[in-house]
């Protein structure tokens, strides 16, 4: 957090078909419904999270992401920030106050590995869904589906990741957590954080740009994952892989798909990192095990299906 | 409830799929795999196939993939068409998804 940027805030997802979308996001993922706009957009929470929404979603004509925000300490860090990324040479767009439900002003950039991120300060603070301020009970009753605990990550595939790692690390205040690297050196996956969790952001190497693969969400426990995939059984809904590990984060893990295509984690557990910590690396010999601990073999969905 | 033969021109494998069935999930139940398997969700093109003959049922599918122009000339994703009739269809990937 060391240029201001705090946390992640939020991710507009497009989708084929709202009903369907939420179908998956609000009965089976656990999301909460807490409002929709002028424009069609559906705006959704996790129990634990203490701002209004996190995930946007928007009906479009072609799935995948149309934005991933982080959410600023103060107006002077984001003042700052975009100084920052302009003297970086991206262009930076404004979003006016109110442009998103109950949110305040946002900037809008573009990586070079294509895909595009805000930057906010002020979002309705409306607490943890379902549970007093004070004295507050363990959880609330009367969640859905796999009572999804917060949004926590995006994993994106685009090109320029050193590029890309240049904008996050000393730009926005990330720091590497993890990595594989290939024999010459090259990095082809980065995982970046801004706290003690072993990611807030992923990228991975690919040669199409602003590409989406996954939304997490977390959960506790490897029961809870358990019980995901019995959800993930009962609904009929695509599967990609798991309940399994990563050998990356160490998370334990299960893919599913939207009914747009759009990829869906939920994870549970995984490495926590200080300071002091030296970024964990993986080889690409080994990139089967990096990324599913047990197969110990990557299955071709993983690397080639993204929207 | 009626069935109807789909068959892969290509690999001249036949599997059947019921009239309420995508066709994507009929071959994934029936065992078969002449047609690769991606989303199936209609997003990420891998099933892009050219529907040869034979009438049909478009679900929602991503623009990036099967434009309007490409659906009239009977290009669709396995993963979001019902059949209307026995089809004769054949795998199409578009460059982009092969590139992936």
């Amino acid at each position: 957090m060391k240029k201001g940027v705090m946390r992640p805030g939020h991710v507009q997802i497009r989708v084929l078909d709202m009903e369907a979308a939420l179908k998956h996001y609000v009965d089976l993922l656990g999301l909460i419904e807490t409002d929709s706009d002028e424009s069609g957009r559906v705006y959704l929470k996790a129990w634990s999270e203490v701002d209004k929404f996190s995930v946007v979603l928007r009906e479009a004509d072609e799935p995948g992401c149309d934005f991933m925000a982080f959410k600023v300490v103060d107006e002077d860090s984001l003042i700052q920030l975009e100084k920052d990324i302009v003297e970086f040479g991206l262009t930076v767009t404004h979003l006016a106050e109110g442009d998103l439900k109950d949110c305040g002003r946002r900037i809008q950039f573009t990586s070079a590995s294509g895909h595009c991120f805000e930057l906010y300060t002020d979002k309705k603070y409306t607490g943890k869904w379902g549970l007093n301020e004070v004295n507050p009970e363990a959880w609330p009753r009367g969640l859905k589906g796999m009572r999804a605990v917060r949004f926590d990550h995006c994993l994106f595939y685009g090109d320029a990741l050193a590029e890309t790692h240049d904008l996050f690390v000393n730009v926005l205040g990330f720091y590497l957590s993890e990595q594989v690297v290939d024999p010459e050196g090259n990095r082809i996956a980065q995982f970046l954080s801004l706290s003690t969790k072993a990611h807030d952001i992923a990228f991975i190497k690919h040669e199409e740009k602003g590409k989406f693969h996954h939304a997490s969400f977390f959960l506790e426990s490897w029961e809870d994952i358990l019980r995901a995939a019995d959800l993930i059984s009962m609904t009929d809904t695509p599967i990609d892989i798991g309940p399994t590990r990563h050998g990356l984060t160490h998370g334990k893990t299960i893919y599913f798909f939207d009914p747009s295509g759009n990829r869906t984690e939920v994870f549970a557990g995984g490495d926590y990192n200080y300071p002091d910590h030296k970024p964990v690396t993986w080889k690409t010999e080994e990139l089967g095990k990096a990324i599913f601990y047990h197969d110990r073999v990557l299955n071709e969905k993983f690397l080639t299906v993204v929207t | 409830m009626r069935v109807f033969n789909i068959t892969d021109k290509t690999s001249e494998q036949t599997f059947v799929c019921r009239e309420n069935e995508y066709v994507l999930y009929a071959m994934q139940r029936t065992g078969i795999a002449c047609i690769p398997i991606g989303c199936k969700g209609g997003g990420c093109g891998v099933c892009r196939i050219n529907i040869i003959a034979g009438k049909v049922d478009f679900g929602p599918m991503s623009k990036a993939h099967v434009s309007d122009e490409q659906r009239k000339n009977g290009y669709a994703l396995a993963c979001r068409v019902k059949p209307r009739s026995h089809l004769v269809i054949e795998c199409a990937p578009n460059l982009k998804a092969r590139n992936k």
